[in-house]
């Protein structure tokens, strides 16, 4: 028994070795391929939405490939990622980052998932001043260390919920009210991402003057919110804003409908990853949920043609997201895999600082919408859009300049 | 916190919600807690697995329910699921501990209970993930107080459960060879009791009330496969204030424990729901410590 155990265990070990080696081999540009790296979560608890990243990067590499790749100084390249699992563990991203530039030799990196993971690896892809072009990063505190090789292709979190702030502001004028009589209840997990979406919310909410009654901090492993639900339905507020990742929109979703929330406007983040639609049905309409993207949106490109044609696109090749959508995660790591395309041929070159210059200076627009970074690094030039259920489906609301419905006011409450 | 104590005040028909909330989820913590009590007794082992147990519970409602079985009809289905797994587990893992000391044992059941998150998320994945029940909603003190039905119909499952498990403890030869084996395991051996199969049912109907309180919370709350750890905790304040074998006690300390957060979470915020619960633990074992100093004097 032991012995076949330790006959395996040597195997396996001796495996792992060949694997390593096979990597080694791989350097950042050869013959004419260009080897993008990226340590992401394929297991773990970020693993469904890295494997939604990671099928973003796989498809925008197989429409540029299939285009004619990368053409630089008159050659044409290929793209290929190499990717390492980090298991949603930020100590493991940094080393896997480490490896990637050090063994590997990749001169260009994508980013992991989520903010944490990218707030790991940043100081070592800033400490081998290796670019790195990162979508799933939302946090805002990765833009103001000064990083100069990060960049950003999506919205930074503290404009998650903000712009529910401003339609309220808009309702409230509309009804003839001030704004500032708007009163607001918050409800947000007590994490570095959710404290960034809160804070965008309590700028927007002084700017106007709003009073603020109730302000709850929820638990990482959160899976009751009852007691916060019922201070809301005693106070009555204007709007009602949740964020707490997937479990959050699912608790939330779900205690709203226990125990009869009539609050006119709620809003909170990650009803998509929560699929509270299909979960909780009738008792979802009229939540508010802001997006990065969505697929009617009438962002254009050369490389996938309207978001349209990329949900289409993105559903022809991966048939699994049928029912369930494209998720957002998986359209802005197409995009940051484009802006590499494009830094790669503004730059002309393979140097890693031509190539940070040229990714600081890339102003395009994609179906994800448009990109110009900051001088932090962050994308400035796409906004965040709130999206309502509206007879189960979602339907862009706000901000007025891309929306495709009307907002439902006062929300229907059964 | 005290603008929130001044609405209870101002409005106390709130109370009547917070309390209904919490004696009607209590209910539930009272079931794991008692199987934890009975594993703690009989076999003298702290199971650190328990809240992954009743988790596990909870993906079953939550498979089956993806078949398009109701989760109550899930329940017996878990029940039974569960007592396998559990006796399964008794023969791989327990029985190799159960007459080890103290950290034999806690070792063990906290490798399982890794062991449990880690093929959970495998098999699931990290979402939360839920089971619907599909029953209505009711109104009482004209709106001010909601109950949802599956509140009501899990507080009676949970009660059955309890009543069914007091019984076989009773009349049952199996339940008369527990408390024998529980009292002396060396004297129910002398006398024929299987004590080794005693061990085992034992383990398997406390995964097999876990797995049941799993179900009923698939259909309140949320489960993901790293929410284990908070249901452990609520388990082991109960057992440790009400004490092991002591079932009344238990169902008070449950029901205590489900009003006790919800009144914390609406005064101090919903961040410190779990705190109070080990606050809790924290202030019960104090209180045992200076009862057992007084005791002891006693002796004395």
């Amino acid at each position: 028994m032991s012995k076949t155990f330790r006959s395996l265990a040597l195997a396996l070990v001796a495996g792992g070795a060949l694997a390593l080696s096979g990597a080694a081999t791989q350097a950042k540009v050869e013959g004419d391929t260009i080897t993008l790296g990226s340590a992401i979560s394929f297991t773990g608890k970020y693993s469904t939405n890295g494997v939604h990243a990671q099928k973003g990067y796989d498809i925008a590499i197989e429409r540029i490939n299939e285009m004619g790749g990368v053409k630089v100084n008159g050659a044409s390249y290929k793209l290929a990622v190499q990717y390492y699992d980090d298991e949603s563990t930020p100590a493991r991203g940094a080393q896997l980052a480490e490896r990637l530039i050090n063994q590997d030799g990749i001169k260009f990196l994508l980013g992991p998932y989520s903010s944490g993971l990218t707030k790991a690896i940043a100081p070592v892809t800033e400490k081998y001043k290796i670019p790195m072009v990162e979508a799933e990063g939302a946090s805002r505190s990765l833009f103001t260390q000064g990083y100069r090789y990060l960049f950003a292709v999506l919205s930074t979190s503290e404009q998650y919920l903000a712009s529910s702030i401003d339609l309220a502001a808009e309702i409230a004028k509309k009804a003839g009210k001030d704004p500032s009589e708007v009163r607001i209840a918050m409800a947000f997990e007590n994490d570095p991402f959710s404290l960034d979406v809160r804070q965008g919310v309590v700028d927007d909410a002084n700017r106007y003057g709003m009073q603020i009654v109730v302000d709850d901090k929820l638990p990482r492993d959160l899976s009751d919110m009852s007691a916060t639900l019922t201070k809301v339905k005693a106070l009555k507020p204007d709007l009602l804003v949740v964020s707490g990742h997937s479990k959050g929109a699912a608790t939330a979703a779900r205690q709203l409908a226990e125990l009869k929330i009539d609050t006119p406007m709620v809003a909170m983040t990650h009803c998509e990853s929560a699929a509270i639609i299909s979960k909780f049905g009738r008792s979802t309409e009229g939540i508010l949920c802001p997006t990065q993207w969505a697929e009617t949106l009438s962002y254009e490109d050369g490389y996938f043609g309207s978001a349209a044609d990329f949900d289409a696109a993105f559903k022809a090749r991966y048939p699994e997201y049928e029912e369930t959508g494209v998720p957002y995660q998986a359209a802005q790591a197409a995009a940051a895999v484009l802006v590499w395309k494009e830094a790669f041929e503004n730059a002309q070159s393979f140097d890693t600082d031509a190539l940070r210059d040229a990714l600081a200076a890339t102003d395009m627009t994609t179906f994800y919408g448009g990109i110009k970074f900051s001088e932090a690094g962050n994308n400035v030039a796409k906004p965040m859009v709130l999206r309502q259920v509206q007879d189960g489906e979602l339907n862009v609301v706000a901000p007025s300049k891309w929306a495709s419905h009307p907002v439902n006011h006062p929300r229907p409450v059964e | 916190m005290l603008a929130n104590l001044e609405l209870l005040f101002q409005a106390p028909i709130l109370n009547v919600q917070l309390l209904l909330d919490g004696l009607l989820i209590g209910a539930v913590f009272a079931l794991s807690a008692y199987g934890l009590a009975l594993v703690w007794g009989v076999m003298n082992v702290k199971n650190l697995a328990q809240g992954d147990l009743v988790i596990m519970g909870g993906y079953i409602a939550y498979s089956l329910s993806r078949v398009g079985v109701h989760p109550i009809i899930g329940l017996p289905i878990a029940f039974v699921a569960m007592f396998i797994f559990g006796w399964i587990i008794y023969r791989v893992i327990i029985a190799r501990v159960v007459y080890k000391d103290l950290f034999t044992s806690l070792l063990a059941t906290f490798g399982l209970s890794l062991l449990l998150q880690q093929v959970l998320n495998l098999i699931y994945g990290p979402d939360v993930r839920t089971a619907d029940s599909g029953f209505a909603i009711r109104n009482v003190f004209g709106g001010f107080v909601t109950v949802a039905d599956i509140k009501l119909v899990s507080f009676g499952l949970a009660g059955v459960l309890a009543i069914g498990v007091v019984v076989f403890m009773k009349k049952s030869r199996m339940g008369q060879a527990i408390r024998a084996t529980a009292q002396d395991p060396r004297a129910a051996r002398v006398l024929g009791i299987d004590t080794e199969r005693v061990y085992a049912f034992t383990y398997a109907l406390n995964a097999a009330i876990c797995g049941a309180a799993g179900v009923l919370i698939s259909m309140m709350w949320v489960i993901q496969p790293f929410y284990g750890i908070g249901h452990s905790i609520r388990s082991f304040v109960i057992v440790t204030a009400a004490g092991l074998g002591n079932l009344p006690a238990v169902i008070i300390s449950g029901l205590g424990l489900g009003v006790l957060e919800q009144f914390a979470a609406f005064t101090l915020g919903a961040e410190l729901q779990v705190f109070t619960v080990v606050s809790a633990l924290l202030v019960v074992l104090i209180w045992r410590q200076i009862q057992h100093a007084r005791q002891r004097q006693v002796v004395k």
